[in-house]
């Protein structure tokens, strides 16, 4: 059994920005190396873990995605002794002001993100948040050492440490995703030693922050019958109290919408019902904004799940999710899978080909 | 040049001793209003040199050492114990708390900061909701602090009450060169002045004052130089230093004062007009040892200096400042050179002080 909180808090800990994914991927490999029965990488680098159905002929497969890359910023210039950054993934420039983080030049370096103060600033900006442009990031190093040592297109990534808080809850840096790979983690150690009727791909994606390029690309390569993205939603909290945020710690999401195929919805909320576990509809009307939506139109279409573990903070260096989630969502998606046969496809689907 | 009459290798140094009691009273909580972490480890680091250690009925720590001179000079030292941050006003459920800021934060540096809180030290965020929700035209003006909230996580329900403290949970580093820490504004003070307390000049008699408050109006300042009654006073802050990126193409004429610039001595702020004797005397007596110092820009802002100058029949005041950037926020950055060169200048200052400095001309 994988330990939860270490393996997650170990994930958090490690940069893995969109496209720089190998810090991240190669612990996850390592994990479920044991869980699995063959590991591949994608084109793009995406890691395939394949867990076989029993027996031999032709099986039936579900994908189970989660996405591992993180947001972040890359260096745009280094002048003067400052490094000039910009996004990679969304990030509101306003929460970027005061934050530690580290840059990954010739050596890790510390620094502070700052902005440019109100009495350097236009007058007309005074008072303002900061546009990316504002912002600069200083080491403390001299303008010589660090142009030995920072190149443009460096990664930087938030050097926020890992906490846990009371009650089984957990806050750091990059829970967007890596607490679905933990939940995708938990899944695989729920079935390791359950025989399966169906293939099982086991996917942490790459690049979902910057255009879902790994969960399109590795659906279309593996082609499976079913797919489910897992992913973060929105928490309850601050800032976030409507329709769109959920409790934490009161179960996962199940998705309904136009990226969902509603006869998933009917599947899994039965098999949730049946372990008489606590989760919430969570509806997308237009679009999930997950794995989810670039998966359901590969190749010829795939039918897709959204499953959200609920975290405050979205895309913030203090991201906070209930561990409980995470091992409910592990334990759905377990659920699921032991309980898929030769003939589910057909039954799961029988109502929306009538 | 002035030729020198006395090695720098004699005046005191900073060492790793001194960074890791730096590193300690920076970790330290001490908010304007409650200096109790930060009084404690001054009055272990001090007592054993002091000839009178006392606590005011404020919190101030005021200390004597005495002098081996007949009528010596009696010169005040000072440095604020206290720093910015909050005190959790309403508890709102759910384990989320409002809070009012104390001192002068900017709200643009609270979002998405991890914090301490209350008396446990209770980890927390002040959190920031996701960029996904903003509405439109939203992300064009500052969070506003009225909708933050400390966030204790969903167990955290009742754990603080109305009428606790917190602040940022930043960890002490040092980077190279530099340190990086919360609360430099004025740990770098307090552990100066620790400093001189342990080495202190015996020509005269040091009474330093570790005050509290200075945050929220020089408070503390006020009564710790009514006690004293000092013949002179020294207040070692630090000063922001604007050294950073302008948004204008021109050359930079704001920038109060810079790091390795050296120790700022202060001309004139908004509370004080610094006394031209000691200006001239901290300037020859940097001249003397060599040791590097800078002006800061006459302007805004103020010192304890700006209280203690103005209590009982006035006391001539000037402050020394150490060099910091990005004051106020979650995290500063200083560095050790200056800091240094700030101890040599105020430790060799003292050394050289006599009576007749009050009775040169002003100038």
């Amino acid at each position: 059994m994988t330990e939860l909180t270490p393996f997650l808090k170990k994930l958090i800990s490690l940069p893995g920005l969109s496209g720089y994914e190998d810090p991240v991927r190669d612990v996850i490999r390592e994990t479920w190396q044991p869980l699995v029965d063959e590991i591949s990488e994608s084109k793009l680098g995406s890691l395939h873990g394949l867990r076989r159905a029993a027996g031999s002929g032709k099986h039936h497969s579900i994908l189970l995605a989660a996405h591992m890359d993180a947001i972040g910023l890359m260096v745009t210039s280094v002048e003067d002794g400052w490094i000039r950054v910009m996004q990679v993934g969304g990030l509101d420039t306003r929460i970027l002001p005061g934050q530690l983080i580290t840059v990954h030049g010739q050596r890790e370096l510390p620094g502070i993100l700052q902005m440019i103060p109100d009495r350097l600033q236009k007058k007309s900006r005074a008072g303002s948040p900061p546009e990316i442009t504002d912002l600069f990031i200083d080491t403390g190093l001299s303008a010589r050492e660090l142009k030995r040592l920072v190149k443009l297109g460096d990664l930087i990534s938030f050097a926020q440490l890992p906490f846990e808080m009371p009650g089984g809850v957990l806050t750091g840096h990059s829970l967007d995703n890596r607490a679905s790979i933990a939940a995708l983690t938990v899944c695989l150690d729920e079935i390791h030693r359950t025989s399966l009727d169906w293939n099982v791909w086991a996917v942490a994606t790459v690049q979902e922050e910057t255009g879902l390029a790994g969960a399109k690309t590795s659906a279309f390569e593996l082609q499976p019958d079913i797919a489910v993205a897992i992913d973060v939603t929105f928490g309850k909290g601050p800032g976030s109290n409507d329709h769109r945020a959920f409790p934490l710690g009161k179960g996962p999401t199940i998705g309904v919408g136009a990226n969902i195929h509603p006869a998933l919805v009917e599947h899994f909320k039965k098999a949730a019902d049946e372990m008489d576990m606590p989760y919430s509809i969570e509806t997308m009307p237009k679009s999930s904004g997950t794995d989810g939506m670039g998966m359901q139109v590969t190749a010829e279409g795939i039918p897709v799940m959204v499953i959200g573990i609920p975290l405050r903070y979205m895309h913030t260096p203090l991201e906070m999710v209930a561990l409980k989630d995470i091992q409910r969502a592990g334990r759905l998606l377990a659920r699921i899978i032991t309980r898929l046969e030769a003939d589910s496809m057909e039954k799961i689907f029988a109502e929306s080909k009538a | 040049m002035s030729p020198r009459t006395s090695s720098p290798t004699s005046l005191p140094k900073i060492g790793p001793a001194q960074i890791a009691l730096l590193e300690r009273l920076s970790n330290a909580i001490s908010v304007s209003g409650d200096e109790r972490e930060v009084r404690e480890i001054v009055i272990k680091e001090v007592k054993p040199h002091a000839d009178d250690l006392s606590v005011d009925a404020m919190g101030n720590v005021l200390v004597i050492c005495k002098s081996t001179a007949r009528n010596p000079l009696r010169v005040m030292l000072d440095a604020h114990m206290d720093e910015v941050g909050f005190m959790i006003t309403e508890d709102d459920g759910d384990g989320l708390y409002s809070f009012e800021v104390i001192g002068g934060v900017d709200e643009r540096q609270l979002p998405g900061k991890p914090v301490l809180v209350g008396k446990e030290r209770l980890p927390g965020v002040i959190g920031a909701k996701p960029i996904h929700l903003a509405e439109k035209g939203e992300l064009h003006s500052p969070i506003s602090i009225s909708s933050l909230r400390v966030d204790l996580g969903p167990a955290g329900a009742g754990k603080v009450s109305p009428g606790e403290w917190g602040t940022f949970a930043t960890r002490f580093q040092r980077a190279g060169a530099s340190l990086m820490g919360k609360a430099l504004d004025d740990r770098l003070g307090v552990a100066t002045l620790i400093e001189l307390v342990k080495h202190h000049p015996e020509n005269i008699e040091l009474a330093a004052a570790f005050t509290v408050q200075e945050e929220l109006g020089l408070r503390g300042a006020k009564i710790a130089a009514t006690t004293l009654h000092p013949d002179l006073a020294f207040a070692i802050d630090s000063t922001p230093a604007f050294d950073l990126p302008s948004a204008a193409k021109k050359e930079n004429t704001v920038y109060n004062c810079k790091l390795d610039g050296g120790p700022a001595i202060y001309l004139a702020d908004a509370g004080t007009i610094s006394d031209p004797r000691l200006i001239r005397f901290l300037e020859a007596t940097a001249a003397k040892f060599g040791i590097p110092y800078q002006f800061r820009q006459p302007g805004g802002g103020g010192t304890d200096a700006g209280a203690i100058h103005k209590v009982l029949s006035g006391i001539p005041t000037v402050s020394i400042s150490i060099p910091g950037r990005y004051a106020h926020s979650a995290v500063l950055m200083s560095r050790i050179s200056d800091w240094q060169n700030t101890l040599q200048l105020v430790y060799a200052a003292l050394q050289d002080l006599t009576p007749e400095i009050l009775a040169s001309v002003r100038k």
